[in-house]
């Protein structure tokens, strides 16, 4: 659910990056963090465990630019992937404009990505969205070690309706920002629409 | 259950045989945002607080009042929709509908966040020189006034999706690929 406000003359919208436990999309705003001005960003805030896992979410305010005078605000939040926060995922789901699947790539993660889409797709008819119908692109991270599945593979199990995907290596930077303009573009013209 | 040609109800919008899911997006203009703006700024003085804040329930900030220079309010309006959410939550589980208020007492600060109208949250932070009590005597009356507002927002955003007009200056009518692409130069 964007927020239009003509007053002050902002543009805000929520992302909401959803995949299994340890996949990489904590790592996607660190790296987003990581490589924005100090004046386009503003805090990283993780809610994590003593041991780094995400407890709640992580959020990242990023203020892009301008669109036709109006300032472009991207609300970023992770959801928890351990399969026992589920009730946490739901939530973070709630007005969400745009969802990045981060899969990982490793041949026994397949089945932990299919379960955590399974889980997204359950949430988000919860609300009445669909993915078919939502801004969303997958993003197929880890590509750099070993002992991962083909693409074209991981499109098969995990992309069924030929969505926009990418290849990432988050740890590195590799198709984070290409991810992420791949969905802002897509909530950007679903704006459009409407407006 | 049939659904006519066009038809709206809260959260879907539906055309035809066609579901979309752009939900209810929250489209404010200059006039509604005035009138919200001086109510925060007389809960502000009456209440004796030294900020109040207008949230989304989605963790945008709508609106706020008094002294945020020290403030990261973009943080502070995420967190507490994230609080709100897993409160309501919490009360799903013991079968309530929701908790409308929650209080946070601080060495000095205290936090006072309240529900308003099931879509809105109200946040008040005070110290001694304010109390629990005065705070929730004006956040009642506040809250009334907020309550109006908003629904005269969502009327307004219904109605204009009945007439299906855009606002005359709709940052997205000429919106183009080069003007997306720019943002991420």
């Amino acid at each position: 659910m964007s927020f239009i406000n003509y007053s002050s003359r902002e543009i805000n919208c929520k992302i909401v990056y959803y995949g299994p436990g340890l996949c990489g999309k904590t790592t996607n705003l660190q790296f987003i963090y990581k490589k924005t001005n100090p004046e386009q960003k503003g805090k990283l805030i993780s809610l994590a465990t003593e041991s780094e896992r995400t407890l709640f979410f992580d959020f990242l305010p990023l203020a892009l630019g301008d669109i036709r005078g109006f300032k472009v605000r991207f609300h970023l939040y992770t959801v928890p992937g351990q399969v026992f926060y589920a009730a946490s995922r739901k939530l973070i789901l709630k007005g969400v404009d745009g969802v990045i699947f981060v899969a990982d790539s490793q041949i026994e993660r397949m089945e932990a990505n299919m379960e955590s889409l399974e889980d997204l797709r359950i949430n988000l008819a919860e609300q009445g969205y669909a993915v078919e119908k939502l801004p969303y692109a997958v993003q197929y991270n880890k590509r750099d070690i070993s002992h991962i599945a083909p693409v074209e593979e991981m499109n098969k199990l995990l992309n069924v309706n030929s969505v926009q995907w990418f290849e990432g290596v988050a740890t590195a930077g590799v198709g984070v920002f290409e991810t992420l303009k791949g969905v802002a573009k897509q909530v950007l013209l679903e704006l459009k629409k409407h407006y | 259950m049939k659904i006519p040609a066009s038809f709206n109800i809260a959260g879907l919008r539906l055309r035809g045989d066609e579901i979309e899911v752009a939900g209810c997006d929250l489209v404010m203009y200059d006039n509604e945002f005035q009138k919200i703006d001086e109510e925060l700024q007389r809960l502000h003085q009456q209440a004796n607080a030294n900020v109040v804040f207008l949230v989304d329930k989605n963790g945008q900030l709508i609106a706020s009042a008094g002294d945020t220079h020290n403030i990261d309010t973009t943080s502070l309006a995420s967190l507490t929709a994230g609080n709100i959410a897993a409160t309501g939550g919490i009360a799903r589980l013991l079968g309530e509908k929701e908790f409308t208020i929650l209080f946070h007492e601080g060495e000095k600060d205290n936090i006072h966040i309240s529900l308003v109208g099931q879509r809105i949250i109200l946040v008040v932070i005070f110290d001694r020189r304010s109390s629990l009590g005065l705070v929730r005597l004006r956040v009642k009356k506040t809250a009334e006034v907020l309550a109006r507002i908003f629904d005269e927002i969502t009327s307004k955003a219904e109605k204009e999706k009945v007439e299906g007009g855009k606002a005359a200056e709709s940052p997205f009518a000429e919106i183009s690929d080069e003007d997306i692409d720019n943002l991420f130069k």
